[in-house]
């Protein structure tokens, strides 16, 4: 098969087991054997099991797990915090693994970084100094590396806080603060351990919404893990879900949604707030009747008729939005040997087609008629109706 | 009734006294120059310490006094009292014996940290070196202080400088143990951050678990300094100078008043030093609480 995408991690049937006995338990699990399974017979804890996947350069790939499945361990693998027990690691085609001590301090100045969960921040050093401290090590200049984490901080929204401790920083400012320390060694990949974990959940959505206009900005491409589901639906290009070590699915959001693979996975999808994770374009239908404003009434009449609906859209001949016709209306002009023209309701819901359905919920109950979805340029891309809206998240 | 029931067998007696006297005979003998080599070496470091301590002239060292006192603990009265107190030891006419011993206290402080910090963070780094030193230090830590004079003594003979080197010894586990519990403990995901970034273990050492640590090692030190007090004062049974020796001679000519001021000026020493230096860790402490 080739290859057009451009993958920048490769992680390939990666083993990581805790415990003495790990080449019995090795066996076991080639053999299918289950983690608990594993654990009474021989006292391992297979933390990672067989874990494979790749990240495209540029993307999001999330890693969803309950408590315990193993998203940190194979996290730490990435950059050798943690040492597998097998497999291979591939950045950009080289066996992260097989690194010499100097290559993988090299491998972790300059190519992956780190976010922490409770931060990792140092407390003897103000947020400047915490925010050098990869540039330092690296054996950047003083002054070179401060004027590069000004910079950085100024991009996270910090600048006056440069000389801060971070102990005089809220939860949510600490966080930007760890993040402005893997950004300052311009990685091509940031790892991110449940990041927002510790943040509520205001401070959290503005934090998901920054790193995501960071994302685009830098084009960094990010392995993130987290155990909220609606977190993942909305930062995941791709999310892969982990259970008992082994990683159960990957796909996108609405290939999850639609397809789980099994109870596990769908049960984490229905514990998401679905209205957060749709957008318009999601649940939208095709209208089953479409008028022309050229159309004479008789003809939307009988267009009308034949799909049994009592009020279609209206576009013009580039398939702009022009308003809606109802049946009643469309008797009148026809009962008046009038253009359709003037009996067109033109004031009706409009909502963009990444609209999410949380946004979009108060303009479906304010309307007769089913929410018409455009583009940017007015094109009807489809109709979205109050039922499915309401049946969408359920 | 066998006597061996009522009281222990003289037949089963081993004499370890004797192997120790010879042993100590013998590198008396042997290593002379080496311990010539180590008595010249702290003579020097006492008499450098001494002139430092005895340049200072007694307002001056009153006003750090109060100037620290402030500063590191913020209360005005405090330090009043403190300057009071110091000015009380020059009034007791015991100013230059509290100079002599204070020289000897930093000199076997500055001894404990040479030689406790490196071995401190060494340990802090193995386990198998912390397996070996733990025990070491804790039969160090339940042996009466006593004991340190004898080796003290016979390598060195009497006077100031084996008083340093017992002292220096007696002193030395809280350096040791409180280096190695505070690199121990600094948070995991700190040094992991430092580890996550490239650093070497050079690296992350200094410029990670050392700082962290700091607060710890403090605590540690302000200890050292405080049993370093209390053994100079011991060590005045071995010819040491200063206060100590005043409270010796007290007690030999049954002087019971100036055994008693003496003890005053140690416990006012021993009060100033002991706050002076919390009020250090702690104000550094204090800055960094909540480990960002
Ligand atoms: N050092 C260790 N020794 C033994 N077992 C470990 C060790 N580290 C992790 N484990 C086990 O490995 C498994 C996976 O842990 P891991 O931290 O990767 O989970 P996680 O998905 O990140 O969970 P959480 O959401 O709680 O962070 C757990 O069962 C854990 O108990
Ligand atoms: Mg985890």
């Amino acid at each position: 098969m080739a290859r057009d995408k451009d993958i920048v991690l490769e992680v390939k049937n990666l083993y990581k087991l805790y415990g003495v006995n790990r080449n019995a338990a090795m066996e076991l699990l080639k053999k299918g054997a289950g983690r608990s399974e594993v654990l009474k017979q021989t006292g391992v804890t297979a933390a990672v099991n067989n874990v494979s996947f790749e990240v495209e350069r540029g993307k999001i790939f999330v890693l969803i797990g309950l408590s315990g499945s193993g998203k940190s361990t194979v996290v730490r693998c990435i950059n050798m915090l943690q040492n597998p027990t097998a497999g291979s690691i591939l950045f950009e085609g080289q066996d992260v693994r097989k690194l010499k001590k100097k290559e993988l301090l090299d491998f972790r100045r300059h190519k992956v970084s780190m976010v922490f969960q409770n931060y990792g921040l140092m407390s003897h050093r103000d947020v400047l100094g915490n925010v050098a401290y990869g540039l330092e090590v690296r054996g950047v200049p003083r002054e070179e590396r401060e004027a590069r984490a000004h910079e950085i901080i100024d991009m996270v929204g910090l600048s006056g806080w440069e000389k801060k401790n971070p102990s005089e920083l809220s939860g949510g400012m600490r966080q930007r603060v760890g993040i402005a320390r893997a950004l300052a060694n311009d990685p091509d990949v940031l790892l991110m351990d449940e990041p927002f974990s510790a943040l509520d959940p205001l401070v959290r959505r503005d934090m998901q919404f920054e790193l995501l206009t960071i994302q685009r900005k830098m084009n960094k491409t990010i392995l993130f893990i987290t155990h909220d589901i609606d977190e993942a639906f909305k930062l995941g290009d791709r999310i892969g879900i982990m259970r008992d070590g082994q990683l159960i699915q990957v796909g996108t959001a609405e290939e999850m949604t639609s397809n789980p693979a099994d109870e596990y996975v769908r049960d984490f999808i229905d514990s998401a707030d679905r209205s957060r994770v749709f957008c318009a374009k999601n649940v939208m239908e095709t209208p089953s009747s479409l008028i022309r404003v050229s159309d004479g009434a008789t003809k939307a009449l009988s267009a009308m008729r034949r799909s049994g609906v009592s009020s279609s859209y209206v576009i013009d001949e580039k398939m702009v939005l022009v308003g809606i016709l109802t049946l009643e209306d469309a008797m009148k002009a026809k009962a008046e040997n009038t253009p359709i023209a003037q009996y067109i309701i033109q004031d009706i819901e409009r909502v963009a087609p990444d609209a999410l359905l949380a946004d979009i919920m108060p303009q479906a109950a304010r309307t007769r008629f089913p929410l018409a979805v455009v583009d940017s340029e007015g094109h009807l891309e489809g109709i979205i109706s109050k039922a499915a809206v309401l049946s969408s998240l359920t | 009734m066998p006597n061996w029931i009522a009281s222990f067998p003289d037949t089963i007696k081993i004499n370890i006294a004797t192997p120790i006297d010879n042993f100590v005979e013998y590198i008396n003998v042997n290593w002379r120059p080496f311990f010539d080599g180590i008595k010249t070496g702290l003579l020097g470091l006492l008499n450098g310490v001494y002139a430092v301590v005895e340049f200072i002239p007694w307002w001056l060292l009153i006003a750090i006094v109060f100037a620290l006192t402030w500063l590191l603990m913020k209360k005005p009265l405090r330090a009043v009292l403190y300057a009071v107190l110091m000015l009380l030891i020059g009034i007791l006419g015991l100013w230059s014996y509290m100079q002599l011993t204070l020289s000897i206290v930093i000199a076997a402080v500055l001894m404990a940290i040479i030689i406790g910090f490196p071995i401190g963070v060494l340990v802090s780094t193995s386990n198998h070196a912390n397996a070996l030193v733990r025990p070491i230090l804790d039969t160090m830590q339940t042996m009466p202080s006593f004991v340190y004079l004898i080796p003290a003594v016979m390598l060195l003979g009497i006077g100031n400088v084996p008083a340093i080197i017992a002292t220096t010894i007696y002193a030395i586990p809280p350096v040791i143990r409180m280096t190695n519990h505070g690199i121990r403990h600094v948070d995991k995901e700190v040094v992991e951050a430092a580890q996550s970034f490239g650093s070497t273990r050079w690296q992350t050492l200094v410029k990670v678990q050392i700082p962290q640590a700091m607060p710890t090692i403090m605590a540690g030190l302000n200890q050292t300094i405080m049993m370093a007090l209390s053994m100079v004062v011991t060590c005045s049974l071995i010819g040491a100078r200063g206060l100590g020796h005043e409270v010796v001679i007290g007690i030999n000519r049954l002087e019971i008043g100036r055994g008693f001021t003496a003890g005053l000026c140690v416990v006012i020493l021993a009060v100033i030093i002991d706050r002076l230096t919390q009020g250090i860790y702690k104000t550094e402490a204090g800055d960094d609480h909540g480990k960002g």
